[in-house]
């Protein structure tokens, strides 16, 4: 699970922050109720865990609640890799 | 009572004027959108009443009095004024929902600039393409978008100043300059620039199918059109806490967002904060909201998180739900019924080239869910025969929704593109200008979109009658996208079309070829979404490519992007004797 929450705040901060960005982003930051992760980049977020872990997340499931935090998406993850 | 009352009678009796009586503004008084909203409010006594409710992410809020807007968008003013920003000049607001953004743009009209609200969320290349386009002399961004400008400004002659408005001044660059209104000495006196009807006040962007986005211009006449709307579709009173969701980036932001409900002296709410339904229901049970103006994939999203979830705000507040931005389809009309107490969304539509309201549903009037309902009054709105462009008296039978001239809050010309402007017109002469096309009660101006009237002239959304994509309610350029496709290592030939989705209407699908060396994967799918995201905007980026080895083109070369839409949409692909068999 560690693992897992490493790779996915990994991801946010590379694709979503710039370089000189001065918020950090934790495990529980919000993503996007904050405004890092708006509603459309959800979808790019969504198919990185889809390719990295090999899964399909159900639209119905990924909601922006679901996404809202690094600990919430590894939590669905899970959920999803049995 | 509506402030409506009956839309027959209103219709029947229509004049422009009557905005003018319902502003008590009288002939001679000086027309400046950004003193009209400001100035104009406290002169008549209500400079304590609360103009802005503003909350942020997290804890972050503030509320906002007329007297402040009147004193900050002054600031503003003073402050482009010593910049040496000159009446006429492009001024772009580039920032989030902030207060700044709302002090700003009534400061840049108040000093006779032009404002060019753009969304923040536009990546780099889609900001340079606008401030290129329309020549920007000065740009108010923040510590976090600044960035983006820095990138860019080297290619931007004409951008000579860039103004951050918030964040730590110690970590500007050489040439950036820092503005903080609410920390800088009040303003209480500015000479407003004495506009007249037709100087230009609001530069907005959108996009077509061909070519980059053009830019509609707006003149300070157009507060009349907003503010009757406002007044008659919205219904605001002087009680009413509002909130319209619109970022100002977009028309809805500064037609309903800005314009109409301060002219009208109405308390407005703004959240700054991303998209969670639980954040929504709460900022409208806390403000205790009473008219909402938002749009349909919105809605949709809400209605995805189910109705146990209203359950657990107190929404008793809400007296008037409206949306804009595409077709709100009949479902969520009769849903919001069902979750709000009996209130069901008025559908309104227009677009940023009207600048106000055209076809919508009113308080009072029967709502027929999905449809858009009936022109406002004064306005003249026909659908026009696809082939022979006259009017069409068949109920039932599609055609173009097309406007006559004249309103007040029409655009006036697309930036610098006259003969793109006079396009849009049917039965306009070869050369005609601009000034000629708005003002000729012969012509029709053609909206772009389809429709239909039933036989009691409700109007009835069909469809685009482009390629253009309306996604979330954003129009989106399939050339844009395309262009920004192929500067992608690994992209040959692109083409870009609308997909459907339950919840924005549509998105974004892309057909690619590959060049020699790159093979399609899942990664270089993620890879290419990405890049689209940072360079253009989330809205514009893929949300599905498809590979292929070849993509259809006509004989002379041109990729058909119909066939592709058509086949997205389970649409009849039509004639394609025409595709070439390469």
């Amino acid at each position: 699970m560690e693992q897992m929450k490493e790779t996915v705040l990994e991801y946010i901060v590379d694709e979503y922050l710039d370089e000189d960005d001065e918020d950090e982003v934790f495990y529980d930051s919000p993503l996007i109720s904050s405004g890092i992760v708006d509603s459309f980049s959800m979808v790019s977020l969504k198919r990185f865990i889809e390719n990295k872990y090999s899964i399909k997340l159900p639209d119905e499931e990924a909601t922006p609640e679901a996404f809202d935090t690094v600990n919430s998406i590894c939590k669905l993850v899970n959920k999803h890799l049995g | 009572m509506s402030n409506i009352g009956s839309y027959e009678e209103r219709t029947q009796y229509f004049n422009w004027d009557i905005a003018k009586d319902i502003l008590d503004w009288k002939e001679g008084e000086l027309l400046n959108i950004g003193a009209i909203c400001s100035d104009r409010i406290c002169n008549r006594g209500d400079g304590k009443k609360t103009a802005l409710i503003w909350e942020g992410f997290g804890d972050k809020s503030a509320r906002y009095t007329f007297d402040d807007l009147r004193v900050y968008s002054n600031g503003f003013a003073k402050f482009l004024s010593e910049q040496g920003i000159e009446p006429g000049d492009r001024v772009c607001l580039f920032m989030d929902k902030i207060p700044s953004l709302y002090f700003s743009f009534l400061g840049v009209l108040k000093m006779g600039a032009i404002a060019q609200p753009l969304f923040s969320a536009f990546g780099d290349e889609s900001l340079e393409v606008r401030l290129a386009s329309a020549g920007t002399r000065a740009i108010f961004t923040t510590r976090k978008h600044v960035r983006k400008v820095r990138k860019i400004k080297d290619r931007l002659p004409n951008l000579e100043k860039i103004i951050v408005v918030e964040g730590n001044p110690d970590k500007l660059k050489e040439g950036e300059i820092f503005f903080d209104v609410e920390n800088s000495p009040r303003v209480e006196e500015f000479d407003v620039y004495h506009s007249s009807p037709e100087t230009p006040s609001v530069l907005h962007y959108t996009s077509g199918t061909t070519g980059q986005p053009k830019g509609a211009l707006h003149v300070h006449n157009s507060i009349w059109g907003q503010a009757l709307t406002t007044s008659w579709v919205l219904d605001l009173k002087d009680d009413d806490i509002y909130w319209c969701t619109a970022d100002p980036g977009w028309v809805t932001g500064t037609s309903y967002g800005i314009i109409g409900p301060w002219a009208l002296g109405a308390t407005q709410c703004v959240l700054d904060s991303g998209f969670t339904s639980s954040r929504w229901y709460k900022f409208i049970q806390d403000n205790r909201i009473t008219v909402w103006y938002s749009a349909p994939t919105a809605i949709r999203a809400l209605m995805k998180d189910g109705n146990e979830l209203v359950g657990d705000f107190d929404l008793s507040s809400l007296r008037n739900l409206a949306s804009v931005g595409e077709p709100l389809n009949a479902e969520a009309v009769i849903w919001s019924g069902e979750v709000f107490d009996g209130l069901q969304f008025h559908d309104t539509f227009w677009q940023t080239e009207t600048g106000a309201m055209m076809i919508t549903n009113y308080p009072g009037m029967e709502i027929r869910p999905g449809s858009m309902g009936k022109p406002f009054p004064g306005i003249k709105a026909a659908v026009l025969d696809l082939d022979t462009h006259e009017p069409i008296d068949e109920a039932g039978k599609v055609g173009l929704i097309a406007f006559r001239p004249g309103w007040p809050s029409m655009f006036r010309q697309y930036w610098k593109q006259p003969d793109t402007y006079r396009s849009k017109f049917v039965g306009a002469s070869e050369n005609a200008m601009p000034d000629e096309l708005r003002t000729n009660p012969d012509l029709w101006y053609v909206s772009g979109d389809r429709a239909s009237i039933d036989k009691d002239g409700y109007y009835w959304f069909v469809g685009r009658d482009d390629d253009v994509i309306n996604t979330g309610g954003h129009l989106v350029g399939p050339f844009e996208i395309e262009s920004a496709l192929v500067e992608h290592e690994a992209i040959a030939e692109a083409a870009a079309v609308g997909k459907p989705d339950k919840v924005n209407m549509e998105v974004v699908k892309a057909f690619v070829t590959l060049k020699p060396g790159f093979e399609p994967s899942d990664d270089l799918e993620l890879d290419i979404m990405n890049f689209i995201r940072k360079r253009l905007s989330p809205l514009a980026m893929p949300q599905e490519i498809e590979y292929r080895d070849k993509l259809p083109k006509t004989r002379s070369g041109k990729i058909v992007r119909r066939y592709l839409r058509a086949i997205e949409w389970g649409e009849d692909v039509g004639d394609m004797s025409s595709l070439s068999d390469e």
